[in-house]
Parts: C-alpha cells; sequence; structure tokens
C-alpha cells in the first residue's frame, strides 16, 4: 500500500523523545555505569522475539518498533481469517490467506523505518535451543496456555547457571474480552507461567450429561455435536477445526438437536465459535496489554526505569469488567514447580558401569533426597518405578542393566520421584566419572 | 540491559546456597512437565485389590489401561478397563478417559464415555490420577440416575431399581437389554 510510506524528516527526530528517556541519566540509572550512548546503541544491536502475529502481536510488533528495537523476530503459524481483520490492523482484506507472521513483518518494516523484522511461518515447537539462544528478549502474545506452557519451560530449561547469556526475561501477555494481564519472568529467578498454571481459569466446560439429557443453550447443542454425535457417528475420521465441511457436519447436526429441544441461535459462526474455543477478543484490551508489556521491553533494555518483574511484582491484571480495575503483586515462585522449582542438579560420579540398581540404591544416601522408594525415569524411557505394580514388573528387568546397556549417557536428564516426597519431584543431570 | 545473571548471583549469595558446581553439561533432552507430573502422580497411586493397571508401552506412562473389578455393589464380579489417556497439558487438563467394554450404565454411554465431574468440569490442576480412580470406582458403587448419560439406563434405575439390577446383571453376563447386545465381562 502506497500510502503507508512514511519518511520522517530526519531518523534522529523520529527517535527524539525516546533519546530522551532512555540516553539520559535518570533517577534509576547507575551514576557510575551511566552512558547514553551505549544504551541506544545496545538496544538496536539487541534481537527481541515476538511470538504471536495476532490481536497481541499486531500491537507489540508495531509498538516495539516505534520504541527503538530495531532487530526483531516474529512467529506465527497462522494465516490471516477473514474474522481477523477488525482488530489485527495490520493485515488488509487482501492478505486473506497468507501467513501472519509475514505480512505483519513487512507491513510494519515499510511504516518504521529502519527496523528488519524478520518472520517464521511455523509453530514455536519447530525451533530448538540454538534457535531461541539467539535472542535477549522474548514477548509473547499468544491465546494457547500450552504454547505458554511450551517456551516458559524452553527458555527456563535454557538457562546454564555458568552462562550469563543463557538468561532470557520472558515478557508475556495475555488477554480474554475486557480482562488481560501482563507478567515478566526471569527465568529461575521469579515464579514461571508454571507455577502461575493457577493463575489461567480452566476452560469453562458443561457436564457430559447435561450435553446428553438436558441441553438449555446453543452451546450446549454445538458441544452435544462436538464431544457425542461426532464420535457416535465418525463422519470423517478426524475432526479437522479448520475443515468447512467438518464444521457443516456439526453446525448441522446442532441445529438438528437444538430444533428438537426449542432452542434458538446455533449458528454456523457461534458452531466455530463454540469447536474451536474461540475467546471473544476486544481491540482495545489487546491494546492496553501490548502496551504495558511493550514498556517493560523498553525498561528492561535500556534500564531507564523500574521494570516489573524483580525483586517485587511481576504480575499485572488488568480487568474491565465492572469498571476498571489494576492490580499489581507478585507471584511467589513454587519450590515445588515441576519447570522451575526443581532445576536439574548435577549429578557426578556416576559410573556408567553401574547398574540401575546402584543408581536408584544411590538416592538413599543422598542428603538432600534420601529416598527410599525412588521411581527414575529419563524423557521417552521409563527405567524403573516402584508402583503401580505392572509397570513395577515391567520395568523390573531395567534393574540388572547397566546405565550404558539402558542407552543413558553423560549429561543426561532423569526425574526422580517418592511417595514420601509428595510434592517433590528432582531432577538430575547424570555426570559420568571420566 | 537489564542482567539477570548478576540478580541470580545475589539472589544465590542471599540464600546461602552453593548449587550449580563445575562446569556447564551438555544439554539433553528434558523431561517434560506433564510426564514428571503423570510420574509423581503413578508412583503415588492406591489401586488397592480391585484395581490394576497395564501400559502397552511402558516407556510411555502418558497412556494406560486401568482395569477395576468392583467386589460390591451391582457391578460386582464384572471386570471394566479404562484407557487413560494424558496430554501434554496435563495437569492444566484432565486425563482423557474412556470405557472400552459396552456397559449398562446411567453415567457412561455406550461409545464408554463417562460423565464424571472432576473428568470435566470440576478438574483442577491440584487434582491427581487417584483422585481419578476413585472416582470411577464411586460410579460403579453408586450409578447415579440424576445426571444421565445413558438416558435409558439411568430411567430403568430411577424407576425399578430391582429391574435395572438384573437387567446390569444381564449385560455383564452377555445379553441383549432393551436392544443392544452386550459383551461377556464377568469374570
Ligand atoms: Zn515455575
Amino acid at each position: 500500500m502506497a500510502t503507508t510510506e512514511v519518511h520522517p524528516a530526519s531518523e534522529p527526530a523520529r527517535w527524539a523523545y525516546l533519546d530522551r528517556i532512555r540516553t539520559r541519566p535518570g533517577p534509576f540509572t547507575n551514576p557510575d555505569s551511566f552512558d547514553g550512548k551505549v544504551v541506544a546503541e545496545a538496544m538496536e544491536n539487541m534481537k527481541i522475539l515476538v511470538i504471536g502475529a495476532g490481536g497481541l502481536g499486531c500491537e507489540l510488533l508495531k509498538n516495539l518498533a516505534l520504541s527503538g528495537f530495531k532487530d526483531i523476530h516474529v512467529i506465527d503459524m497462522d494465516t490471516i481469517d477473514i474474522s481477523n481483520l477488525n482488530r489485527q490492523f495490520l493485515f488488509r482484506q487482501t492478505d486473506v490467506g497468507s501467513f501472519k507472521a509475514e505480512v505483519a513483518a513487512r507491513f510494519v518494516e515499510r511504516r518504521v523505518k529502519g527496523v528488519k523484522i524478520t518472520p517464521h511461518n511455523c509453530k514455536i515447537q519447530d525451533f530448538d535451543e540454538d534457535f531461541y539462544m539467539q535472542f535477549q528478549l522474548v514477548v509473547c502474545g499468544l491465546d494457547s496456555i500450552e504454547a505458554r506452557r511450551w517456551i516458559n519451560a524452553m527458555l527456563v530449561n535454557m538457562v546454564d547457571e555458568e552462562v550469563e547469556d543463557s538468561y532470557k526475561p520472558l515478557i508475556d501477555g495475555g488477554t480474554e474480552g475486557f480482562k488481560g494481564q501482563a507478567r515478566v519472568i526471569l527465568p529461575t529467578v521469579t515464579s514461571c507461567i508454571e507455577c502461575q498454571l493457577d493463575m489461567h481459569a480452566p476452560r469453562a466446560a458443561v457436564p457430559l450429561c447435561t450435553l446428553a439429557s438436558i441441553p438449555r443453550q446453543p452451546e450446549h447443542c454445538i458441544e452435544w455435536a462436538h464431544v457425542i454425535a461426532w464420535d457416535q457417528e465418525k463422519p470423517f475420521p478426524d475432526l479437522d477445526k479448520d475443515d468447512p465441511e467438518h464444521i457443516t457436519w456439526l453446525y448441522q447436526k446442532s441445529l438438528h438437536r437444538a430444533r428438537e429441544f426449542n432452542i434458538p441461535g446455533v449458528t454456523y459462526s457461534l458452531t466455530q465459535g463454540v469447536v474451536k474455543n474461540i475467546i471473544p477478543a476486544i481491540a482495545a484490551t489487546n491494546s492496553v496489554i501490548a502496551a504495558a508489556c511493550c514498556n517493560e521491553a523498553l525498561k528492561i533494555a535500556s534500564n531507564c526505569a523500574p521494570f516489573l518483574g524483580y525483586p517485587d511484582n511481576n504480575y499485572m491484571m488488568y480487568s474491565g469488567n465492572d469498571s476498571i480495575y489494576t492490580y499489581t503483586f507478585r507471584h511467589e515462585r513454587k519450590d515445588d514447580c515441576p519447570v522451575c522449582g526443581t532445576l536439574a542438579r548435577p549429578l557426578p560420579d556416576i559410573d556408567q558401569a553401574w547398574t540401575l540398581r546402584d543408581l536408584v540404591d544411590s538416592f538413599a544416601a543422598r542428603p538432600e533426597a534420601q529416598l527410599k522408594k525412588p521411581s527414575v525415569r529419563a524423557e521417552g524411557k521409563t527405567l524403573y518405578m516402584q508402583s503401580p505394580p505392572s509397570l513395577e514388573a515391567q520395568t523390573r528387568p531395567n534393574l540388572d542393566k547397566t546405565l550404558v546397556e539402558l542407552g543413558l549417557v553423560d549429561g543426561q536428564e532423569i526425574g526422580v520421584t517418592d511417595p514420601a516426597f509428595a510434592t517433590v519431584v528432582f531432577k538430575y543431570r547424570l555426570k559420568f566419572k571420566s | 540491559m537489564l542482567k539477570i545473571w548478576s540478580m541470580k548471583k545475589e539472589q544465590q549469595k542471599d540464600e546461602n546456597s552453593a548449587e550449580g558446581n563445575g562446569a556447564a553439561a551438555p544439554k539433553k533432552k528434558k523431561v517434560t512437565a506433564a510426564q514428571l507430573r503423570a510420574q509423581k502422580d503413578l508412583s503415588e497411586l492406591s489401586l488397592g485389590t480391585t484395581m490394576s493397571t497395564e501400559f502397552p508401552d511402558p516407556d510411555n506412562i502418558l497412556s494406560f489401561v486401568l482395569y477395576v473389578e468392583p467386589d460390591e455393589g451391582m457391578y460386582k464380579g464384572g471386570r471394566f478397563s479404562f484407557t487413560f489417556n494424558i496430554t501434554p497439558s496435563f495437569p492444566h487438563e484432565p486425563p482423557k478417559v474412556q470405557c472400552r467394554e459396552k456397559i449398562y450404565h446411567p453415567n457412561i454411554d455406550l461409545e464408554g464415555k463417562v460423565c464424571l465431574n472432576i473428568l470435566r468440569e470440576d478438574w483442577k490442576p491440584v487434582l491427581d490420577l487417584n483422585a481419578v480412580i476413585v472416582g470411577l470406582q464411586f460410579l460403579f458403587l453408586e450409578p447415579n440416575a440424576s445426571d444421565p448419560l445413558n438416558k435409558e439406563a439411568a430411567e430403568d434405575l430411577r424407576n425399578n431399581r430391582e429391574g435395572f439390577k438384573r437387567n446390569v446383571k444381564i449385560a455383564m453376563g452377555g445379553g441383549s437389554v432393551r436392544g443392544e447386545s452386550y459383551k461377556r465381562v464377568l469374570i
């Protein structure tokens, strides 16, 4: 679009106000080491990753680009749907069907001169540690808890206490209708997304029996078609929520059931919304939350003011449901958090000629553990489980095998549980004697 | 740029902890949160005498079969099995549980779907696999006619408890109830 081409009078003019904040010493800068030039330069060279190019992602990309970040990557696997256009303002009707990350990147690059945005049209799970290691900051604008948990676990697991650059601050924004939150996670230092899982209301589910016997709302009829009728009739081998033919089948079924119970209101788009669990998105809530996230990124990157996350508050909730209410508080890190509560500790002096029994017995003698009935697993490999009995019997032969025979390697992570420590899971990294 | 590392060092100094000695080990496959949690739940599982498990692949603890052999109530003498599938979202999401045998029960439909509140609307991450199996056991002791998934069985239970009991026996013995034929599950 030619009209989006903007040539500011001069680059310094564009950043004049921003530079006033970041290049001048303020009450929170370190007077001994502060050098304004260095701050602006560091921000320009900093690589920042945005996850999600949807409602929040569009806002984040625009804000970050206008805040002086010059090297931004964005990941989103989705393509643009016509229903996105009401709030995902970087997209136009002609973009429908194109990748969100791609279109958003090009738009912001055209609009803000000098910023480089690298799009990745894929899943976050397609990348490994080496990819995430290149960034200094990660900002999330996601609508799925699963994706958040994944990136959180990735960033926490990347922490290597010996390597300063392995600590990547994670700024996470989320919205639902008029509600939202912004939070900053300093992996292994402050409470992580897994610690805060209880802050996410689980998806409101309707009892199965209500769906089966006494539907009262159009949503109940749609859920019935989705959960019960689909399995009974299997019109297609696997439900593809993006296939219009499948949604049409569910819509027809729901409509039929709604008529049976005299329930009005079943429509194609409601069917799509219920089946895909589409959360109503309000454009301005995305703006509020993305703005908060972006300013935290700016403050973390430039140190120009205290930021959310350390040492006290790390979670800002915003609620516009009933007038406006915001509350910023400290969510405590959980010692028994399965992701950050138990960083794998090194388990040194392991002889690879040991049998698994030797290893299992050794946990009884470890002062921090003193485990009498340890069960031990590696990712994808059950080494020995004390319970339930069938699994104990299946894994018992492993006890007489050596660690090498079991395929364990130096540096491998194992999880150890014991009923005596009901809430704790121990994680260890095996370190073989050389 | 913020230096988390120095913060961490400070935090550690505060806590007086001396962990993480030695050089960095090469990073290997991490155990995922869902698997760790499933491992923890399984090592605390109390099955009693009426239940047992079967793992088709012991290396995949996220997928297993639970056998229930009620020793009291209307389903006494039967043997039923449930597939448990734990998703990567566990424990944020409940395990997916389905009965493998066709059963005449007001709260389990003929496809094996189970109407148990904690498997759906009342699931919370603090609940564990033990809570689920206790719930399943309870369904065999106290079939509930007011929350039916199999409406006919529920009506039967409500209107004629003795007749319902007889029909449960017939179904478990491999007979037909209301035009629906069942496989024998008696042990
Ligand atoms: Zn945590």
